[in-house]
């Protein structure tokens, strides 16, 4: 039997995956992109679940919302990303380090 | 009422926003028009405050217009306390300060400063009426330093003359030492009190009184004779009284209109003011009163013999200033608060008038100032030569002239008080009668009579810019702008002696002014006037309009009929005019004393204390180590990306242990 | 299947925003480069209809509408009508910089104006959703105008590290919604509070770990101390304009979704998120004030200034009490018109070529304009909390709150973190006063940014004098 908790430590494992994603990786900056979708989707879990054992359909709602608001950030961060190319002819996340201190 | 409270207070105060920051956009004549409205606008609702409070007998008004903020219990705030006393303040000042800026249209018309100047005077205005319309020791504490600092701006007003420079700086140094003894005394009834509303304040001055403060080990003061010598320290800063008078002098730096305004009719009278709103205190403190009637005696005698001999027209007039000031002082010191008061307002007109007439012979005279050097103006200058008659005729004291009541009158309370010292203070008084009338009509007639002495000396060179205008033309009369106000104040200077009885014997500032019942000279004096026709009849008899008379008759027979007795006492009382022109060598004791021992004193602290202690351990230190330390946080910044994703995730963990388990 | 309609009158300002906004962006499609006044005039008229319908609509008593999830309230109206004042004045500070350097293009104005109704939909935000939506309306709005310039290295990088770092924060919030719906079961503000009642004294393990998510996100996007790093970066990269866009109005939202969350949702729990904001508040002031004064560049120490003064308000809210709110809203309304003059002087100062964002670049304002400089003058005195102008006064109500509530080590703290800041603070005056200027000329600018300049300076001391007119409106809109 599946419980609630299942889901919980597996929204868990997602969104500890993802966070780490974010301050291991130093080479390619696409991968952040990848993480920042991967938490979403961690969160996602966690609010279906709820939703499902609680019997409440708001969650799965919000779910939409967030999918929603997922892909405009996809496409936000996809366009940084080639402007950030174009001017530097690099997405290597190691090499941002023009201002700092 | 409220509203004309306020507007009162904020129409000079828009005039002076108004000509000093678009000055250049409005232009001279803009300027002009917009002060001279407020101020005009000022005048007249003080007059109309002045009849509903004096003439239809208003209730007292004493309300908070806001608070600024409240601390620990003790509110800021901005209010007015508008009785019979504020009202009468508020006419003078506004009337005198109207009188004052359309002079000014005539004095300073080719001056590059003049809307800077005309935002000065509107400024001072209205911080001047702030200072008298407050019912809280802040705001007066705000209007006390606002028209200090205005002050210091228009003593220092012509900033490319060096002396005007020095003055400005004179004035400021010796009016902080004043101030520090006001702030201390606003403090020391902050502590007990709790409060700064004047009437919580003075409610509980019985209480002060009984209450003691050791500020010396082993000797124990009563906490309210502190408070309020304090207070008058300040005021002796303010109002120049010996020693700090030294300032006011020098402060004829500044264009003359000023110093008829200023340093004559208003600002300088804040002190005197003060003392007599603080009544209620000053009364319960029977050494405070001694101490402030000795210093106003000694002012009032010995900066009046330092008049007679001085040369400039506008120092002569300066020093009147300071033993008027003086007489002004004795009053308070004698509980006679009406009379000093009453005094304040004759000689706010009378002293601003003279002011103003000097000003206009000097036009006349092209900037010279020496009376030396003047003489026989009477015929070209008729309106200026009546009313400086006028004016030196008030201000002597000449029966039936305003001085002569107010002067009278303070003179018969300082006869009928009982206040240790009072007999000292007594003959001071009366023999400054008689040098009033000696200065006075000494200036007076080498101005006005005698020899046209100016036509030796127009080659002279001193004044080498002049000669082109100063050959072939005659002194001739001022402009109206500079006649009108001239004549306006002349006739208050005349018949504003006439309100004697009400103001001093009919209980004008009941509720306002408090006097234990065993200081009440004026009371006693009360019971003997009967009309104004008395009163001057009892004048003539008295010994000051003797001694007034004999003032005038030597200085007449001095220097109209017999100028060689001048030079012959000159030479015979060699040292003694010598401790006179030196002014009592208070400047130079000044300036060995405090202000090349302070360097002294200075320095060597500054090697040690200062050098070595603070600024290499503490201030240098401190800012190297925080600047250290700067450089070394701004290092966490490391611009990369992973850096501070792994910040906030060291955040999250530490909040999640220190706040989950 | 019935539809209610919901009750829209209470929205209409955010309806009429959304609607000129895209009727902005097809206009401005049809407009040549040299009638883009029409874009920006439409702007301007946009936010000030808004102010007007906001007063039109408004009643003195909550009103909640589209299912629980948007409440107006005195409070919305409040912070919405700063939000549109403060953004009318970045709107117009900014017009001159963007036609100088060829930026003066429809988009910034729509997406400043999507910025605009992503803050509006933050302070009604009644339920998560809302909350969530309104946000990232703002945040991406954000992220595209810091890369607003299209050919700038440094705009470009600031871009990626604030849409990665303020992606991560908002999947934090979110991760901590999701246990807070979990747990109350419902995701309006409200019934969450109603939870939190019923079970006070006892809360689990899950819901102090769900706070310290929001906890978080929160302090993300205000930029508190340790999750500040992002704005001395994105501040100093962005455009000035668009510098002065995030560091003004969202602060007004950021402590408009801090009270619906911490304070009226997460009430219940105040004595846990007390302690984690005096965490984050400490920190705040320390590195805010410490670090900025190693800065040169003037942008990045404003930056820091923010993080500083952003420890300042957390002060307020932690106190918990109404004086708190009440003071934290007149902190965060001040600070945000102190910081549109802060960074709009730069703007007045920059020209075609010259950014005039080094500190040395305010030597000797003095002799070049004296009027400006005066107008810097009091902006940084108001900083740095000089009585009588406006900052100090804005501090003085923080330190009260906090004494009131016994945490009087921590006012003394703030004090003597507010001593140190105020040195860089009056070190810029000190360039502007007594040294000797470049002798580069300063650009000439219109009237109307002179005049909002002017005006911005002199509320400085005007509002320092008589702080009772907005103290009252703070009191007021966060209620008795």
């Amino acid at each position: 039997m599946i419980t609630l908790s299942h889901y919980l430590v597996l929204g868990a494992i997602l969104f500890s995956l993802s966070v780490a994603g974010v301050f291991l990786n130093r080479k390619n900056a696409i991968v952040l992109l990848m993480c920042v979708e991967l938490m979403l989707l961690a969160v996602n879990m966690n609010f279906i679940a709820f939703s499902h054992y609680s019997g409440d359909p708001a969650g799965q709602v919000f779910v939409f919302f967030i999918l929603t608001v997922a892909a405009a950030e996809a496409a936000i961060g996809l366009a940084i990303l080639v402007l950030l190319f174009r001017n530097r002819r690099t997405i290597n996340v190691q090499d941002l380090d023009e201002m700092k201190g | 009422m409220h509203n004309v409270y306020l507007a009162i207070v904020l129409a000079p105060l828009i005039g002076a926003i108004a000509a000093g920051l678009f000055g250049r956009q409005i232009g001279r004549i803009g300027a002009h028009t917009v002060t001279i409205l407020g101020v005009a606008l000022s005048c007249l609702l003080s007059l109309v405050v002045f009849q509903h409070h004096v003439i239809g007998e208003a209730e007292v008004y004493n309300a908070m217009v806001y608070t600024w903020m409240v601390s620990d219990g003790i509110r800021f705030e901005i209010g007015f306390l508008i009785d019979n006393l504020t009202a009468l303040m508020m006419l003078v000042v506004t009337f005198v300060s109207l009188m004052v800026h359309v002079y000014t249209i005539g004095y300073m018309h080719d001056d590059p400063g003049y809307q800077r100047f005309f935002s000065y005077i509107s400024l001072f205005t209205f911080s001047m009426l702030m200072l008298v319309m407050s019912n809280n020791f802040m705001q007066l504490f705000f209007g006390w330093e606002a028209v200090g600092v205005v002050s210091y701006l228009l003593i220092g007003f012509w900033f490319k003359r060096p002396t005007a420079i020095y003055a400005n700086m004179k004035a400021f140094l010796v009016n902080r030492v004043g101030d520090f003894g006001f702030v201390l005394g606003i403090g020391a009834i902050l502590l007990h009190t709790g409060s700064l509303d004047y009437w919580e304040v003075f409610g509980q001055a019985e209480g002060m009184a009984r209450e003691t403060i050791g500020i010396l080990p082993g000797a124990e003061w009563s906490l309210l004779t502190v408070a309020c010598i304090l207070l008058f320290v300040g005021a002796m800063g303010k109002s120049a009284q010996v020693p700090l008078h030294v300032w006011l002098p020098d402060s004829m730096e500044g264009p003359t209109p000023i110093s008829a305004l200023i340093h004559a009719a208003t600002m300088v009278t804040a002190g005197i003011f003060m003392v007599a709103r603080m009544s209620p205190l000053f009364e319960y403190s029977e050494a405070a009163l001694s101490f402030v009637l000795i210093i106003g005696a000694l002012t009032a005698f010995f900066m009046g013999l330092v008049g007679i001999v001085q040369n400039d027209i506008k120092r002569v007039v300066a020093y009147s200033t300071l033993s008027q000031l003086g007489y002004m002082t004795v009053a308070l010191g004698a509980s006679a608060y009406a009379a000093g008061i009453f005094h304040l307002m004759t000689h706010a007109f009378f002293k601003a008038l003279l002011f103003l007439a000097a000003g206009s012979v000097i036009i006349a005279m092209h900037h010279e100032q020496d009376i030396r050097r003047m003489g026989g103006l009477r015929k070209y200058m008729p309106i200026t030569y009546g009313v400086s008659l006028v004016g030196s005729l008030a201000l002597i004291g000449f029966p039936g002239f305003s001085g002569f009541f107010s002067k009278d009158g303070i003179i018969e309370a300082v006869h009928a008080s009982q206040i240790p010292g009072a007999g000292f203070a007594y003959l001071l008084v009366l023999l400054g009668v008689f040098v009033t009338a000696f200065y006075s009509f000494r200036m007076f007639f080498l101005v006005f009579h005698g020899e046209e002495r100016f036509r030796h000396v127009q080659h002279d060179d001193a004044h080498g810019h002049d000669a082109h205008h100063g050959h072939g033309h005659e002194p001739h009369e001022s402009p109206w702008v500079v006649t009108l106000p001239l004549i306006l104040l002349a006739i208050p200077s005349v018949l504003a002696g006439y309100w004697v009885g009400p103001i001093l014997f009919g209980g004008f500032f009941d509720g306002v002014i408090f006097v234990l019942p065993e200081h009440d000279v004026l009371g006693k004096l009360g019971a003997d006037y009967h009309g104004i026709g008395g009163y001057i009849a009892h004048g003539l008899m008295a010994p000051p309009f003797w001694l007034a008379m004999a003032g005038l008759g030597a200085a007449w027979y001095i220097y109209m009929k017999n100028p060689a007795i001048a030079a012959r006492a000159h030479e015979r009382f060699g040292k003694l005019y010598e401790l006179l022109d030196h002014k009592y060598w208070f400047d130079e004791i000044y300036a060995a004393v405090f202000a090349r021992g302070s360097v002294k004193l200075g320095s060597t602290l500054w090697r040690f204390g200062d050098a070595l202690f603070i600024d290499d351990i503490l201030v240098n230190g401190t800012a190297k180590t925080v600047g250290r330390l700067a450089q070394w946080a701004r290092h966490s910044q490391t611009g990369y990306l992973y850096h501070y994703a792994f910040a906030m995730i060291i955040g999250l963990l530490v909040l999640i242990t220190a706040f989950v388990f | 299947m019935s539809f209610p309609i919901p009750d829209l009158v209470p929205a209409i300002p955010e309806m009429f925003v959304l609607a000129m906004a895209c009727t902005i962006l097809v206009v401005d499609l049809f407009l040549k480069d040299d009638r883009r006044d029409v874009t920006y005039g439409l702007t301007q008229f946009t936010l000030f209809g808004a102010l007007v319908l906001t007063w039109i609509v408004h009643v003195p008593e909550a009103r909640v509408t589209f299912s629980g999830s948007f409440i107006a309230d005195p409070l919305s109206d409040t912070l919405k009508s700063f939000i549109y004042v403060i953004a009318a004045g970045v709107f117009l500070y900014s017009r001159p910089y963007l036609k100088e350097r060829g930026l003066f293009k429809g988009e910034y104005y729509v997406l400043g104006l999507f910025a605009v109704l992503g803050m509006l939909v933050m302070v009604s935000a009644y339920s998560f959703v809302t909350l969530y939506l309104g946000l990232e309306l703002l945040s991406l709005c954000l992220y595209a105008l810091v890369a607003f310039d299209r050919d700038s290295g440094r705009a470009s990088e600031a871009a990626m590290k604030y849409f990665i770092l303020g992606a991560l924060a908002s999947g934090m919030l979110l991760y901590g919604m999701s246990f807070l719906y979990g747990l109350s079961g419902s995701l309006e503000i409200p019934v969450v509070a109603e939870y939190l009642i019923a079970n006070a004294g006892q809360f689990s393990v899950p819901l102090t770990f769900a706070l310290v998510f929001v906890v978080v996100g929160l302090a993300f996007k205000l930029g508190a101390v340790p999750f500040h790093m992002w704005v001395p970066d994105v501040y100093h990269g962005a455009p000035t304009p668009v510098t002065l866009l995030i560091g003004s109005a969202p602060k007004i939202a950021g402590f408009a979704i801090i009270m619906r969350l911490l304070a009226d949702g997460l009430g219940a729990m105040h004595a846990d998120w007390q302690g984690m904001l005096v965490l984050l508040a400490v920190l705040s002031l320390a590195v805010g004030n410490l670090i900025a004064i190693a800065q040169t560049n003037i942008k990045r120490m404003l930056a820091y200034s923010t993080i500083s003064h952003v420890g300042f308000l957390l002060l307020g809210i932690l106190a918990g009490t109404q004086e708190g709110y009440a003071a934290a809203l007149f902190y965060t309304v001040t600070y945000a018109i102190m910081a549109m003059g802060g960074f709009g002087m730069i703007i007045l100062l920059s020209r075609q070529g010259f950014e005039a964002e080094n500190l040395d670049d305010f030597k000797g304002l003095n002799e070049r304009n004296p009027w400006l400089a005066f107008m810097m003058l009091l902006l940084m005195f108001s900083m740095a909390g000089v009585p009588p102008t406006v900052g100090f006064y804005a501090k003085l109500m923080v330190l009260q709150a906090v004494v009131q509530i016994g945490m009087t080590w921590l006012a003394v703290y703030a004090v003597i973190f507010s001593i140190v800041g105020a040195f860089y603070y009056l070190r810029v005056v000190k360039l502007m006063y007594f040294d000797k200027p470049a002798d580069e000329p300063l650009p000439v600018r219109g009237l109307d940014v002179t005049v909002v300049m002017s005006v911005n300076g002199l509320l400085m001391v005007v509002l320092g004098i008589f702080p009772g007119i907005l103290m009252s409106i703070a009191a007021l809109a966060v209620g008795p």
